[in-house]
């Protein structure tokens, strides 16, 4: 097992050192530096201009600049951002927990439903109610984030005014960020109004952003378990006259699973590229509302620690998926 | 962990329950378009950053709210010596400092507050000058430090600006967001602690509000600060909830969960019109849209070319089609919200018959060809410089003049521009002090047309440029509109621009909101704002 995981530890390097490569050179192919950016119509002397380049050492080659990059990195320093002088890591871990509180909601929610619509459907194929998950979950696939938010506003918390439009936390409360988990936060400070409130801001932003893992989770739940059920055990099983709930939650689902497992893991890099755009619509003050910004102000550092504290966590998602997988399945992890 | 409860909330009302006639809170809501880059208005050039700043600082001076007329701050009455080169400002007796948890001031403002708070952008050796970056555009670009010759103290509450030269903008400078007074005592405890930075961050001043907490891309809260020298406000409590997507902060304002909203999609605004629990107030920008005529470049170094180029495009259809409401065309350099815009100025006509024969008389009776730059960026002036562009492309071609539409990146284009390497090229301005000769000296006079200078047509005319200058060295407001006036009747005449449109500005308000006036600089201020209950 460890020698499992260590095999799948040293794959990470080279994605790590491509990923570093890949943001530093797209963000600097963008047109506009970060002090052109600032400066708009009125210009900037070209002594003036100079200095600023100096003092953010953006007069260095490019290869230069890359390589203290990544020694900085490598030592746990990703610089500090350009625009608000603060350390990109802490201004990412003060933003992190929301954009994972809502990414794990989502991904809660998509596995809830998703799970019990795919095995339902499998079960009952060719049903009204197959058809059924099968057409709502392309549609979902097919949906673009944007257009379903701004819908959901309008239905609900403009027309029927049962949810908040936007935010995080009734503007009301006030609660002291101590994990940066709002629903932990508020439990912990003993304020339940406040913790009924984060959890109302929840369910919009849950539902955008859960739609298409909800989507890919029914789908390939229905597939995976329509292919188990034709095998030969599982009619064995039936043979030896087990409950049908019994043949399908145990003998059937567990094995299932695997595919559906893997599938959820890389929807994880989908949730956080879902979560920039829904933490737009619903000024969710996490790290994608805060990647979008760097952008428009060509914060380098803040964009490429970012990116790569992103692409981390994705990895290490990845990871404990591919663990996971070994425990679900122990052919794998014994698999030269 | 402790809970703060702001507005007319249900644990406030039950507060006050027992206490009749219970007096709820009053809590305004402004769902901002952006997060700030920090809350230090000097280091910052944009409309979003100055928004969070000024509820808590004053200036020595201000500008009137809603207009352009600069009305004492901080300083209550100021002196300008006979060769106009020394201001002297008394300032407010007992204007008292906000207090944070960290920070207990002793003492009321004073003339140390002024100094530190010019020095700090003026002096490379001031032990904040490097602090967050250190980056003064604005300082920079208002010429202050070639304008200043001193600043000195002359008692506690008396302070002394010598200038270098005679510079009438020079006031409604002091007014503007980059010139806020900050606390010296504050700044020297703080760099004590060694946390010099924290200035930049937790923001301590002596306006109407003052800061209470700020959470990162998602709320900013101030409180009526009570010993605010103009009285307590009408409000409690001031809340800006971060909101970047325009059509989320008009579902917001409907559902209540905002007052105030900057910035509507110009689709939504008819629809905002319509309903009656919505007031939109509307304005035009400090700003101007143009398309430059090069006047050192064939053939538009003859006026008649000119003329004809700005008689050949239908403006109207220009700005209907493009602007889509947000903006109205212009005819004078300077936007109709300044003082001395000229209203007796008549546009060029659009009339393609007039502008062939005029070409004719120039001596290209079969047209021409020509350059013709778009920015590739939107601008507050100008929301798609492309299309524009195209729409003058297809209306000069029926006069017989062929343009090349020429485009490059933000930066380039810009220094390109400046250089004067385009025959026609489009551009635009925001004003930054209010005063006309942020407009007609900065972008329109013989200085500025040196190769790099911002006056882009190279348009140098001696008789606009003495009235330019005579009017930047006198400081009596009458005499200058007129010289103005008369400066924009020339411009007219001689169309080194072919003006474009000045953007319209809009704001929704809940229809509660009492006395909230937009602001001609497009920063948003709640001075005196109030809500009805």
């Amino acid at each position: 097992m460890l020698r499992f995981i260590l095999t799948r530890v040293s794959l990470v390097i080279p994605t790590f050192l491509g990923i570093t490569f890949l943001t530093f050179i797209l963000i600097r192919l963008v047109p506009g530096d970060p002090i052109e950016v600032r400066v708009g119509e009125r210009g900037i002397p070209p002594e003036r201009l100079a200095q600023f380049r100096h003092e953010l050492g953006l007069d260095q080659p490019l290869w230069q600049q890359f390589l203290d990059y990544v020694g900085n990195v490598l030592s746990g320093d990703f610089g500090v951002s350009l625009i608000t002088r603060n350390s990109v890591f802490d201004e990412f871990v003060t933003l992190f927990p929301a954009t994972l509180e809502l990414a794990f909601c989502a991904m809660l929610f998509a596995t809830l439903v998703g799970l019990p619509a795919g095995i339902l459907a499998a079960v009952k194929r060719g049903s009204l109610f197959d058809h059924g998950v099968m057409g709502l979950s392309l549609t979902g696939y097919s949906m673009p984030i944007f257009w379903w938010g701004l819908l959901l506003i309008l239905f609900f918390s403009v027309g029927l005014g049962w949810t908040p439009v936007s935010g995080r936390l009734d503007l009301l409360y006030y609660v002291e960020p101590a994990t940066g988990f709002m629903l932990i936060d508020t439990l912990m400070a003993g304020e339940y109004g406040a913790f009924w409130s984060a959890l109302h801001h929840l369910v919009l932003p849950t539902i955008v952003l859960g739609t298409v893992p909800l989507a890919v989770v029914a789908r390939m739940t229905r597939s995976a378990m329509l292919e188990v059920l034709g095998e030969d055990y599982i009619r064995t099983a039936r043979a030896k006259g087990l409950a049908d709930r019994r043949v399908i939650g145990m003998h059937a689902l567990r094995n299932a699973l695997i595919p559906v497992v893997t599938v959820i893991g890389l929807q994880v890099g989908t949730l956080l590229g879902g979560a920039i755009l829904t933490e737009t619509i619903f000024s969710w003050p996490g790290v994608g509302k805060w990647l979008i910004e760097s952008i428009g102000r060509r914060d380098y550092p803040a964009l490429q620690g970012g990116v790569l504290l992103i692409a981390t966590a994705v990895i290490l998602v990845n990871l404990l998926v591919d663990v996971l997988y070994g425990v679900l399945n122990p052919r794998i992890r014994h698999a030269r | 962990m402790k809970r703060i409860l702001l507005g007319a909330g249900l644990g406030m009302a039950a507060a006050l329950a027992l206490a009749a006639p219970a007096q709820a809170a009053k809590t305004l809501v402004y769902c901002s378009e952006g997060s700030p880059e920090n809350f230090n208005p000097m280091l910052n050039t944009t409309g979003t950053s100055f928004d969070v700043a000024l509820p808590v600082y004053n200036n020595l001076v201000q500008f009137e709210a809603g207009g352009t007329k600069v009305i004492p701050g901080l300083a209550e009455s100021w002196t300008i010596s006979d060769d106009g080169l020394t201001y002297t400002f008394k300032l407010r007796a007992g204007a008292k400092w906000h207090s944070t948890n960290d920070f207990k001031p002793t003492r009321d403002a004073n003339a140390d507050d002024v100094l530190f708070s010019f020095n700090r952008q003026w002096k490379a050796d001031h032990p904040f000058h490097k602090v967050s970056g250190g980056s003064y555009d604005y300082f920079a670009d208002m010429a202050m430090p070639k304008l200043l010759k001193s600043i000195e103290k002359v008692d506690d509450l008396t302070v002394k600006f010598t200038l270098n030269s005679v510079e009438a903008p020079f006031l409604a400078n002091l007014a503007m967001p980059f010139a806020p007074i900050m606390s010296a005592e504050y700044a020297d405890q703080l760099l004590q602690k060694k946390t010099p930075e924290k200035l930049d961050q937790v923001p301590v001043g002596t306006g109407p509000f003052q800061f209470v907490a700020y959470q990162k891309d998602a709320v900013i809260r101030y409180k009526a600060f009570e010993g605010y020298w103009g009285g307590k406000q009408p409000l409690d409590n001031l809340v800006f909830a971060i909101t970047p997507d325009a059509a989320v902060r008009y579902a917001k304002l409907k559902a209540g969960e905002c007052h105030i909203m900057p910035y509507p999609n110009p689709a939504d605004i008819e629809a905002m019109k319509k309903d009656a629990a919505i007031v939109v107030q509307e304005q035009e920008g400090l700003n101007v849209g143009y398309l430059s005529f090069n006047v050192t470049k064939k053939p538009f170094d003859d006026v008649r070319v000119r003329r004809a180029v700005s008689m050949a495009i239908d403006k109207k259809a220009v700005v209907d089609a493009v602007y889509q409401g947000a903006g109205v065309p212009a005819k004078n350099p300077i936007p109709p919200t300044m003082w001395s815009y000229n209203n007796a100025i008549e546009d060029y006509p659009y009339d393609q018959e007039r502008a062939k024969k005029l070409l004719a008389d120039a001596g290209l009776p079969n047209g021409f060809e020509t350059d013709l730059w778009a920015m590739p960026v939107q601008r507050p002036y100008n929301p798609n410089a492309k299309r524009i562009a195209e729409m003058m492309q297809a209306d000069l071609a029926k006069v017989g003049i062929k343009a090349k539409i020429v485009q490059y990146e933000w930066g380039e284009y810009r220094k390109r521009m400046q250089q004067g390497e385009h025959q026609m090229g489009m551009l635009g301005w925001t004003g930054d002090n209010g005063d006309p000769d942020n407009f007609l000296y900065n972008l329109l006079g013989c200085e500025a047309a040196r190769p790099g200078g911002s006056n882009l047509s190279k348009w140098c005319n001696k008789e606009f440029d003495d009235l330019a200058v005579q009017a930047k060295r006198t400081t009596d407001i009458g005499a200058r509109t007129k010289l103005y006036e008369q400066a924009q009747v020339i411009f007219k005449e001689d169309a080194p621009w072919f003006t474009i449109a000045h953007s319209v500005v809009h704001v929704g308000l809940n229809k509660n909101v009492v006395n909230f006036k937009m602001d001609p600089f497009g920063v948003h201020r709640f001075l005196d704002v109030d809500l009805k209950q």
